[in-house]
């Protein structure tokens, strides 16, 4: 199963190779895992997506309150919470196959960002499974490039 | 530690126009330092100068691998944080070793390693090295330190992490401009540790489940490891074992915490423990893990370990709780304190039957060993034991030897053995009795040592001569390197592969290092030796030449469950 950690960490240098050193060396798989700075700016927020069953995320979850600058982790598994993940993707589309594609990223409420001769430069953001769902769409028609973020976060109000 | 125990440090003194040097010999004695093991270099330089004429005892090692496992005899020995020093790049690999030990066993320790100048790290400058990615996976904790303003707050905070919570090694790694700055003004020395966490309550709901868990088992046991140690729970434990006549099992690293001399000791369980513990483990209907992690070494067959037992768990790290088995009743927290709150409801019981059984059992199957002309390390062991009242230090390095002293030495109280127990770390033996002198001048302090692991370390008994460090090193010559050979001899068609050798003269290379050497051959002549080897005031190697194929018993195969101990030939 897929969990999304969210841990708070202190902003200090090192601190990325700490958790991301612990998560290798406990033989842990890493989906995701993104990095960025917080409302204080003393932490920095750690979103990572771990597959595995109960225990292997127990284990995560406890072994990464052991790393000393991680100061608190949260598992938002049981959680109803808001998830994004941004997407950049650079898809072939010469000018008769333009307008298909532009009108996939409207339906997506994807915006094209970079327009050149046969190609065009999508951004688009959402759960994982929107992103996944635009790629599979425009997949026949040819990825030149793509770029993830990877999923960040918070939990709903009330 | 608890909150109780939390004294109020001491601060280093004014620190205003102090050098990085300066300040971090005023924080180490801050936090109570009295010795430091180590060896100098290029990049500790200026540390050096200001040691020179510091009151803090310097024990210089010939080999910084030496330093660190001094630092951690010392630390295991005395309870307080041991602390290591050495230069960049090759200096600081030389800790690699030692961290990782001191690590496993979380043992309390701190070293300081040199780094190059802070702009020139990552230029692959003469004597770098990446020590704080090195050592990340083998500490607790580490640090780099760059600029002379941090250095007095995180000495501060890796003594508070090495010696808080479940201990272990904290590396800093200072660059050497970092130690030649000086302080504009007052630094600010407070840790900084938000997300750092010492203490858990104990949960009294759980604590009560656990005294009416153990108030209505038949056949309880008590299994219990290094933990008990660290958390001086050893009172605590032994009141509740005597209440309740729970009898008591211990890891290796828990040796001592059970007077062995009780008839509610079982001494030591798992692959090499007692026939009498592991059956009891196995025929116990209530389980009481106290500061053990149920290593693969002490579990067997995890699939049939303990089969008929409910658990409880007690550890102040939450993640060794259902890490390797499932538990009834866990109990995060320091041990003493769990402990001391779990006796006030537990109810005295004599639970003759369940005595009767243990008691049947280790009358049967004690530990056994032949006796003929030749030295049996066994016996020579347990002679020791007898010839120091049970009551010296003792080291081990890792191997046959090892598992024989755990089991023939007669442990009485905690901090008594020093041994590698997780990472298994030959050549432990030598360096951590000597630290271990050093912190306790007034103790008989003995290295149990194998031939093939004393020959790691063996060149710090320079350091014991030159320090007047009276340090006893037994050194047991069967010419193989002996657990490798059993395991050859039993599960690899007795194909010695790589395990023969020929010793050199211990006792000769003892005397031109500056100790004093002995030699013994034979069963006769072995009580004397001891005898005068415990007699001599300074260091001693004896080199013992022991019967060259022995083999130790009982022993659990690699994949079997507790029940099937073999008693070996002696059965």
């Amino acid at each position: 199963m897929k969990h999304i950690i969210s841990a708070l960490v202190q902003n200090q240098p090192g601190v990325l190779a700490h958790v991301a050193g612990m998560f290798a060396a406990r033989g842990f798989n890493i989906d995701s895992l993104v990095v960025g700075r917080t409302e204080d700016p003393e932490l920095s927020r750690m979103t990572i997506v771990v597959i595995g069953d109960d225990r292997v995320l127990e284990q995560v979850r406890k072994q990464l309150g052991k790393v000393v600058p991680v100061v608190k982790v949260r598992d938002f598994a049981a959680t109803p919470c808001v998830q994004r993940d941004l997407m950049l993707i650079r898809v072939h589309t010469p000018p008769p196959k333009r307008p298909e594609v532009v009108e996939l990223v409207n339906l997506f409420r994807g915006r094209v960002v970079d327009v050149a001769r046969d190609s065009v430069l999508i951004e688009l953001a959402g759960t994982e499974e929107k992103i996944e769902a635009f790629i599979d769409l425009v997949r026949p028609y040819g990825i030149r490039e793509l770029a993830r973020t990877g999923l960040i976060a918070v939990p709903r109000g009330g | 530690m608890t909150a109780k125990r939390k004294r109020k440090q001491a601060g280093p003194g004014t620190l205003a126009g102090a050098t990085g040097a300066e300040v971090f010999e005023a924080m180490l004695r801050a936090e109570g330092v009295e010795t430091l093991f180590g060896f100098p270099g290029g990049a500790v330089l200026p540390i050096f100068d200001v040691l020179y004429k510091s009151p803090i005892r310097f024990v210089r090692s010939r080999h910084e691998q030496g330093a660190v496992h001094m630092a951690d005899g010392y630390a295991r020995s005395t309870g307080r944080v041991g602390v290591a020093l050495a230069t960049s790049g090759p200096g600081a690999t030389n800790l690699v070793t030692g961290l990782a030990t001191a690590n496993m066993d979380s043992v309390p320790l701190v070293a300081f390693t040199g780094q190059v100048k802070s702009f020139l790290i990552g230029n692959d400058a003469f004597q770098e090295a990446d020590v704080t990615g090195i050592t990340r996976p083998i500490t607790k904790h580490n640090y780099l330190v760059k600029r002379v303003e941090d250095l007095g707050r995180i000495v501060r905070e890796a003594f508070h992490v090495a010696r808080t919570g479940r201990p272990g090694p904290v590396l800093v790694d200072i660059a050497v401009d970092a130690t030649v700055g000086t302080l504009a003004g007052e630094p600010d020395v407070e840790p900084n540790l938000p997300g750092y966490r010492t203490r858990w309550e104990p949960n009294m709901k759980q604590v009560k489940a656990a005294a009416e868990a153990i108030n209505a088992a038949e056949r309880p046991v008590l299994y219990v490891g290094g933990g008990v140690v660290i958390a001086g729970a050893t009172d605590a434990l032994r009141a509740l074992s005597e209440t309740a006549q729970i009898p008591v099992t211990t890891t290796l690293l828990g040796l001592g915490t059970m007077d062995e001399s009780s008839p509610l000791a079982l001494q030591m369980l798992g692959m090499h423990g007692t026939a009498t513990a592991n059956y009891a483990v196995q025929e116990c209907d209530l389980l009481i893990a106290v500061g053990a992690r149920f290593d693969d070494r002490v579990t067997g067959d995890i699939e049939t370990f303990a089969p008929h037992a409910k658990i409880i768990h007690i550890d102040i790290d939450p993640a060794s709780i259902s890490k390797n088995v499932d538990v009834d009743i866990p109990l995060v927290g320091d041990a003493k304190e769990i402990l001391e709150r779990m006796n006030e409801y537990v109810r005295p019981q004599d639970r003759a039957a369940w005595g009767e059984r243990i008691a049947d059992w280790k009358q049967r199957y004690p530990l056994r060993y032949e006796t003929d002309g030749d030295v049996r390390p066994q016996e020579l062991i347990e002679r020791l034991g007898e010839l120091t009242d049970h009551d010296a230090i003792v080291a081990t390095g890792v191997g046959q030897h090892q598992m024989w002293a755990a089991q023939f030495y007669g442990w009485r109280r905690p901090r008594q053995i020093l041994t590698s127990g997780g990472l298994g770390t030959m050549g432990f033996g030598c360096p951590s009795a000597i630290g271990a002198q050093a912190g306790n001048p007034d103790k008989t302090v003995i290295d149990i040592d194998g031939d093939g692991s004393f020959t790691m370390t063996m060149v710090e008994v320079i350091t014991a001569a030159q320090n007047n460090l009276p340090v006893k090193f037994v050194v047991l010559d069967n010419t193989y390197l002996g657990m490798v050979r059993q395991w050859q001899e039993m599960f690899y068609g007795r194909r010695y592969s790589g395990v023969d050798h020929v010793c050199p003269d211990f006792a000769a290379i003892a005397e031109g290092f500056g100790a004093k050497g002995m030699t013994v051959a034979s069963r006769d002549a072995m009580d004397e030796a001891l005898r005068a080897m415990l007699a001599h005031d300074g260091p001693v190697v004896l080199h013992v030449k022991v019967s060259p194929e022995e083999n130790v018993y009982p022993m659990v195969a690699p994949g079997k469950g507790l029940h099937e101990v073999d008693l070996g030939k002696l059965a």
